[in-house]
């Protein structure tokens, strides 16, 4: 029998639906690579036994010829999502001993629809990281090196574990939130498929809030055409959400026409950054001629506000996560220290519960909203952000889609940018203004780095036409022919 | 009139402004599907929303929107057909959030009027400034243990309207004039109960002082005042505490204070410099609230008669004077109840008998209306009987506190104890002729030239009838009779 965790999801959904194997087969296969592969810290809660419960009622709907479009599919969630009876850390002390009530409405729907959870996996804590390395529970390892050393990489950041996990095949595919590229930026650095739908498209409600205006679920697959399957599963209107938005939600997987014929792919010039790797940017040239090739425009476009979307979004984020976490205060769940008084409480259940990084974007958000500095920061930001999508809207009159890199370097090494919080936060400069517009964008494995390190491209589309986004990332997919796997040295 | 206080140096005029906190009446809170229900046990009406559990969001109650937009119509204000809700950060035990859902900039209702009422059935115009909605936080409770505090987050998330008025009042009396007209409104609209016991209506309290004619002086607002006679105490005690500053030569610290009923005085809370930095922002978790004109419009289809309408009816339809249509009007079950006695009766009766008996029997025995034991239809049917002369005024009076103790019908009592009114001409007659017999000295008086004792036999004739005569008839027959 084939290795069962190499097959993607769309050939998983074939074999169960043929009786090839069995849900409860395909789940102890992932069971025992996500034991294999705990030398990655992908995981911070595995359970392997809700997963084989439910690969179980898998098996019995599909006797039956019935379950849903991702019936018997084991997936792993991020732990910003909260799970009902499942501990729930968002990666951070605070949250310790945190077991939800409640089910969050993607992974409801993606139980719905038949997936199958292998655990919850690690991330950066509260989502606020380029590279998991401010989770509590650890450091999050990329299953790629480099060919030269053995040096451990980041998988990037924040749905680091979620990467990890799809990347080390030890599961078909994962959630993940992205809010400023947590998403796009780890799929890159783990030469997987990471798709962040338009703003709206997924509930956001119980999910662990960072940036309200920004975070939206998304999934992680290894091809298109599964991230098409997950995201169907995962998307839909939700009255529980005030700002998902009540739209019927497309067939994806049909979008997989293969024909982007006539199709205008615009390339924005305010992307070719100086200093920017030659690696990358001819990488992002040989993924235009391969659209070219496929019968689209290649349009050079302008997205004159570019430069000054980075600085907006980590005022904006921010500002709004020090109001989001403000509710974490020892008061009636998680973490509490106790102090003299109230406010002596507060300050340790916080100094303590948070990390370091998280206390630093606190800091920069209260200070952000503060009166006197309010118009000058945070107003600002948002007349930024407003331009920036006014440049994406006006961009949109001429193309169907942008072609840009994903991120500007290949994984790098722990501790490499650590202690620079600016270069870190440099990681997002492609991912970041597509977020502030709420548009949706995915990122692709289109080749590899002169020292073997996956590297990715990133379309952008129009809000809510993500099948052209996907349209357009299958026939890049295809033609770029990514094909390399990581050598499994985490079996060891 | 406005509050003048004299001074050593001179007077100074009393300036107040009312920010009202309403509880607005819904079944659900402002942003989640939890019970609002007053004096339930503690921590039984919360959701995950409420206790801001991880991942919660919020959504708006579109009832609480509705009842907004109503009162903003009661108040005669603008209506903000987009208005923003925002985020207020600061950090408590009973603020699951750290933040409080409110409305900053853009409030959902704008500039309005409330018509005050004063002693002497003169009016005056308050400016309201805006109405925004807003949440309540849940309750600390510090003193059932000896170390920790509890916290109740039933009120947590429950809907509030905050109603901000101008500083157009000038006294105590306006202040109280000015909360009891706004109450009344709110209890009209059924937006809000006005119940200041319980807590769903508190009023913040601004206080300054100044020159008469000069600029407003620096304010002190007190917070969180729950009856109408507080709210009085603590404007008097405050602005005297200004003018004794100032007239020493002080000046006055703009400064949170709390009014401590008990003691009857007000004590610093925080200074300008300890205030806290709200740092509101735009709530990201909601879009702005936008609604058209067709659902102001069908909101106010539905609005009732407001008191003022009401007063105005009473006073120009009905002939009632605007002293007794003001009383009538205050309370929509008084006014109610009153319509219901007037129907296609003498109204400027009907309100007496409103105001002036059923009013003192309901004081006499701690009543509300509500537990009258006088229907409105009884005593309809009461001055019925005096209308078509079954029982005089007199009597009547005594027969409605036989209703009020027994609870028995009008009709019923005049019949058991024989009250009805003797217009028997004959029956009359032969009273008057005995009266006059047994007083043959004043007839002779009277007969001299003495008209006044014409009210003498008046009485003696209504005594020796035990009060059921007729006077009308008692009259009729009794001057021709003395005039010989």
């Amino acid at each position: 029998m084939t290795d069962l965790t190499r097959l993607t999801i769309a050939d998983a959904r074939d074999g169960l639906k043929a009786g090839t194997f069995s849900a409860r087969e395909l789940a102890a296969a992932h069971i025992t690579a996500m034991d294999a592969a705990r030398g990655l810290n992908a995981f911070i809660t595995e359970t392997p036994e809700k997963a084989v419960e439910a690969a179980t009622a898998s098996d019995e709907k599909l006797a039956k010829g019935e379950g849903g479009v991702m019936e018997g599919i084991p997936v792993a969630v991020k732990d910003l999502f909260c799970t009902k009876g499942v501990l729930t850390t968002a990666a951070s002390h605070i949250l310790d001993g945190f077991k939800p009530e409640y089910e969050s409405t993607v992974t409801t729907n993606l139980w719905n629809a038949g997936a199958v959870m292998l655990g919850k996996v690690n991330l950066d804590e509260f989502a606020m990281g380029s590279s998991n390395e401010t989770s509590y529970y650890g450091n999050v390892v990329n299953p790629w090196r480099r060919s030269e050393d053995d040096q451990p990489l980041v998988p990037g950041g924040s749905s680091g574990g979620s990467a990890s996990a799809v990347a080390s095949f030890s599961a078909m595919g994962a959630t993940g939130t992205d809010t400023g590229g947590s998403i796009r930026q780890p799929a890159a650095f783990a030469g997987i498929v990471g798709m962040k739908p338009t703003y709206g498209r997924c509930s956001r409600w119980g999910v662990v809030a960072f940036a309200s205006s920004l975070d939206q679920p998304g999934p992680m697959t290894r091809s298109v055409r599964d991230a098409a399957i997950m995201l169907e599963a995962m998307a839909g209107f939700d009255p529980k959400d005030s700002t998902s938005v009540d739209m019927v939600v497309p067939n994806f997987e049909a979008a997989l026409t293969g024909d982007i014929r006539g199709m205008k792919i615009g390339i924005p010039k305010e992307y070719r950054l100086d200093g920017i790797s030659s690696e990358i940017s001819d990488l992002w040239d040989k993924g235009a001629a391969m659209l070219k090739e496929a019968g689209a425009e290649i349009v050079e476009i302008s997205l004159p506000h570019t430069k000054y979307a980075l600085p907006a979004y980590y005022i904006i984020a921010p500002a709004e996560a020090s109001s989001n976490l403000a509710r974490y205060d020892g008061v009636r769940y998680g973490l509490r220290v106790e102090g003299e008084d109230l406010a002596d409480m507060y300050s340790r259940t916080r100094g303590e519960g948070f990390g370091e990084e998280v206390q630093r974007r606190l800091l920069i958000g209260t200070y952000a909203l503060s009166a006197g500095y309010y118009d000058a920061y945070y107003l600002k930001a948002q007349k930024v952000r407003t331009r920036i999508s006014d440049d994406f809207k006006e961009a949109f009159k001429t193309v169907d889609a942008i072609l840009t890199p994903t991120a500007p370097s290949p994984a790098f090494a722990f501790g490499e940018k650590g202690d620079d919080p600016l270069a870190m936060y440099l990681n997002d400069v492609f991912t970041v203004p597509a977020s502030l517009a709420g548009l949706p964008g995915i990122s692709i494995p289109a080749g590899l780095s002169e020292n073997g390190l996956p590297l990715g491209l990133q379309l952008l589309g129009r809000p809510f036409d993500e099948e052209t986004v996907i349209r357009t990332a299958g026939v890049l997919e295809d033609a770029a022919g990514f094909d390399a796997t990581p050598t499994d040295w985490w079996r060891g | 009139m406005g509050m003048i206080i004299q001074g050593a140096t001179g007077d100074w005029e009393v300036v107040i402004g009312l920010e009202v906190h309403a509880q607005v009446t819904s079944n659900a809170k402002l942003f989640s599907g939890s019970a609002t229900e007053y004096g339930a046990e503690q921590n039984t009406q919360v959701s995950f929303v409420d206790a801001a559990m991880p991942g919660m969001l919020p959504v708006i109650n579109e009832m609480a929107v509705r009842q907004a937009v109503r009162t903003g119509l009661g108040l005669k204000a603008q209506i903000n057909k987009f208005s923003v809700f925002d985020r207020k950060n600061y950090f408590y035990a009973d603020l699951p959030q750290g933040y409080q859902i409110s409305q900053y900039l853009q409030p959902i209702v704008g500039e309005g009027t409330l018509t005050i009422d004063l002693k002497d059935g003169e009016t005056k115009e308050i400016g309201i400034t805006r109405l925004h909605l807003e949440q309540d936080a849940g309750k600390s409770i510090h003193d059932q243990h000896p170390s920790m505090t509890l916290v109740d987050l039933n009120r947590s998330g429950v809907a509030l309207m905050e109603i901000v008025s101008e500083p157009d009042i000038r006294s105590p009396e306006e202040a109280a004039a000015y909360v009891k007209k706004l109450r009344s409104i709110l209890r009209y609209l059924g937006t809000c109960d006005g119940n200041m016991e319980e807590g769903s209506m508190r009023a913040d309290v601004n206080v300054s002082v100044r020159r008469p004619g000069d600029e407003f002086g620096t304010r002190c607002e007190m917070k969180n005042i729950n009856s109408v006679r507080f709210i009085q105490q603590a404007i008097i005690f405050e602005a005297n505490r200004q003018v004794d500053i100032l007239e020493a030569g002080g000046e006055i610290d703009q400064e949170t204070r709390l009014y401590d009923s008990v003691k009857g005085e007000t004590r610093s809370m925080r200074s300008k410099e300890e205030a806290h930095d709200y740092r509101y922002f735009p709530d990201p978790d909601l879009l702005p609230l936008e609604f058209d004109d067709a659902f102001v419009e069908e909101i106010k289809a539905d609005l009732p008669e407001l008191p003022d309408e009401k007063k105005d009816r009473f006073v120009g339809d009905l002939g009632i004077t605007p002293y007794d249509a003001g009383v009538l009007v205050a309370e929509k079950e008084v006014a109610d109840y009153f319509e219901a006695v007037a129907k296609g009766r003498d109204a400027k009766i009907s309100a007496n008998w409103v105001i002036g008996e059923l009013f003192g029997n309901l004081n006499r025995t701690g009543k509300s209306l509500a537990e009258s034991p006088v229907s409105a239809d009884e005593l309809g049917k009461l001055v019925d009987l005096i209308k078509d002369g079954t029982i005089s005024n007199r009597i009547a009076k005594e027969v409605f506190e036989e209703m009020f103790d027994s609870g028995k019908a009008a009709a019923d009592i005049v019949k058991e104890k024989g009250l009805e009114q003797v217009s028997d001409t004959g029956a009359i007659e032969q009273a008057i002729d005995d009266v006059m017999a047994a007083n043959m000295d004043k007839v002779e008086e009277y007969r001299g030239g003495k008209d006044k004792l014409l009210g003498f036999f008046m009485g003696q004739v209504m005594k020796a009838t035990g009060g059921k005569a007729n006077p009308g008839v008692v009259n009729k027959i009794l001057k021709p009779k003395l005039d010989g």
